[in-house]
């Protein structure tokens, strides 16, 4: 199978790796270039643990082709945590006890950090909307939802 | 798997890409890439194309050209396109919303296609580069079509003619037990004096309820003057059955539904 060049920015740092033609963006960033961060619950677009930010919008990495990614600027939550500080929704899930077993932990901040770059305050609806393309198996999504305005709130009292 | 992608910048040399044995076109790939995964492997290249020209609004006179790579996202945004916005906002969740394209959306096999079928009540246009179809003509015939859909065009409604529901089980999100959209043109005493509705999962495509439409004319919009369009809303109807819902549910609510939405 021929191998093909990509080559994108990955939570600010440069990346460029060899690829078969149509390799999904999931299956790039955990085995070719060893992030793990987003994981792979279904391969089907269904579960939302394999969400990342592509140039500011919320992808489905499972259902990408990293060939279609050249270019682009790529977040993922392994890129949050600053200087061993972590991101205010990562603290806000763990102080919320938003994660269980963490397997769709990931993919729930990426689709938070979305809402919250753009809707500051979200109300509770949003949020729900928000996550609703993310399944979590575990904690009933109550603390989820609890830990996504907790984090907005932090924000706004540091902003003030 | 052997997968591989191939990119053209015009439609013209994608379209004669697509000939080839195995081709596929890719929009946003949410269906396309998911067969992939999924171990299909009657698929063995991916054509797409990078046209901008693809991903597209234009809205001018009352009518709105949809570019066939425009995502459900840009659709729910734009703030001339209000009155499509609840059926863009019904595909998927956030993530399949920003993939999710018009294009594909015309050729998603129920229960997916929830934009399609509010295209299809709203009669649109199928622009290809071999020509235009009526919406109703093209979803006959496209498992055999092979054209690249460059463009849909469609006249937008005022805001009171038309209503979308979307029916599913998962809050707020989740896929289609069925759905319903409905242009409906009435004197201002609210007699019905057109009638055109589009119904999805109650066949493998979106189709019309042509029985209910004309049910409907002379009517007004009460539970009376309804009874006799909910009646034969279920005349030529052939469900899916799948996890969601058997076919003898489906056609047990469609009733129910068609009588909520035409009573708000
Ligand atoms: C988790 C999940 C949830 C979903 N929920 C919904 C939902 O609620 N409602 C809904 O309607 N759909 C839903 N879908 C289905 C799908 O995402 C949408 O129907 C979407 O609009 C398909 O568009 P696409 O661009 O991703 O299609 P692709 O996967 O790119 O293509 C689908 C098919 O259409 C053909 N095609 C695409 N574009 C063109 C074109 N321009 N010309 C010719 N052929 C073309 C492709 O060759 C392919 O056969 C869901 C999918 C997933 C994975
Ligand atoms: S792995 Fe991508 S949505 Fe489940
Ligand atoms: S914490 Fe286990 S799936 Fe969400």
């Amino acid at each position: 199978m021929a191998k093909v060049p990509v080559q994108f920015t990955l939570n600010g740092s440069e990346k460029a790796e060899f690829v078969e033609s149509g390799t999904t963006l999931l299956n790039a960033l955990r085995d070719k270039i060893g992030d793990t961060s987003p994981k792979g619950g279904c391969h089907q677009g269904t579960c939302g643990a394999c969400s990342v930010i592509i140039d500011g919008e919320l992808r489905l990495s499972c259902l990408t082709l990293a060939e279609t990614c050249g270019g682009a600027d790529i977040r993922t939550t392994a890129g949050l945590a600053e200087g061993g500080v972590l991101h205010p929704l990562q603290r806000a899930f763990l102080d919320a006890f938003a994660t269980q077993c963490g397997f769709c932990t990931p993919g729930m901040i990426m689709a938070a950090k979305v809402l919250l770059d753009r809707t500051p305050n979200p109300s509770r609806e949003d949020v729900v909307e928000a996550l609703s393309g993310n399944i979590c198996r575990c904690t009933g999504y109550e603390p989820i939802i609890q830990a996504v305005l907790l984090a907005a709130r932090a924000n706004s009292q540091n902003a003030a | 798997m052997s997968l591989a992608l191939q990119t053209y910048s015009s439609v013209k040399d994608a379209n004669a890409a697509l000939q080839a044995a195995g081709a596929r076109y890719i929009g946003g790939g949410t269906l396309v890439v998911r067969a992939a995964n999924e171990g299909d492997i009657s698929v063995s290249s991916l054509v797409r194309v990078t046209d901008p020209g693809l991903s597209r609004i234009a809205v001018s006179g009352g009518k709105v050209r949809l570019g066939a790579s425009v995502t459900m996202a840009a659709i729910a945004r734009h703030p001339e396109l209000a009155a499509l916005a609840p059926a863009a906002r019904a595909v998927g969740g956030p993530a399949i919303r920003n993939m999710a394209t018009v294009g594909g959306n015309l050729f998603a096999p129920s229960p997916y296609g929830d934009f399609a079928v509010a295209l299809l009540a709203l009669d649109a246009t199928i622009v290809t580069e071999e020509g235009e179809l009526p919406i109703e003509t093209f979803l006959a015939g496209r498992d055999t079509s092979r054209a690249i859909v460059t463009a849909v065009e469609v006249a937008l409604p005022e805001a009171e003619s038309f209503r979308f529901l979307k029916v599913s089980r998962v809050k707020p999100k989740g896929v289609s037990v069925l759905s319903i959209a409905a242009l409906l043109r009435r004197r201002e005493d609210g007699t019905v004096t057109a009638a055109r509705i589009a119904l999805g999962c109650m066949a493998d495509r979106p189709i019309r309820a042509l029985a209910a439409e004309k049910a409907l004319l002379g009517c007004k919009l009460t539970v009376q003057e309804i009874a006799p369009a909910l009646m034969t809303s279920s005349e030529g109807i052939a469900p899916i059955t799948d996890p969601i819902a058997s076919a003898w549910y489906r056609a047990e609510v469609l009733p129910v539904h068609l009588g909520r939405l035409l009573l708000v």
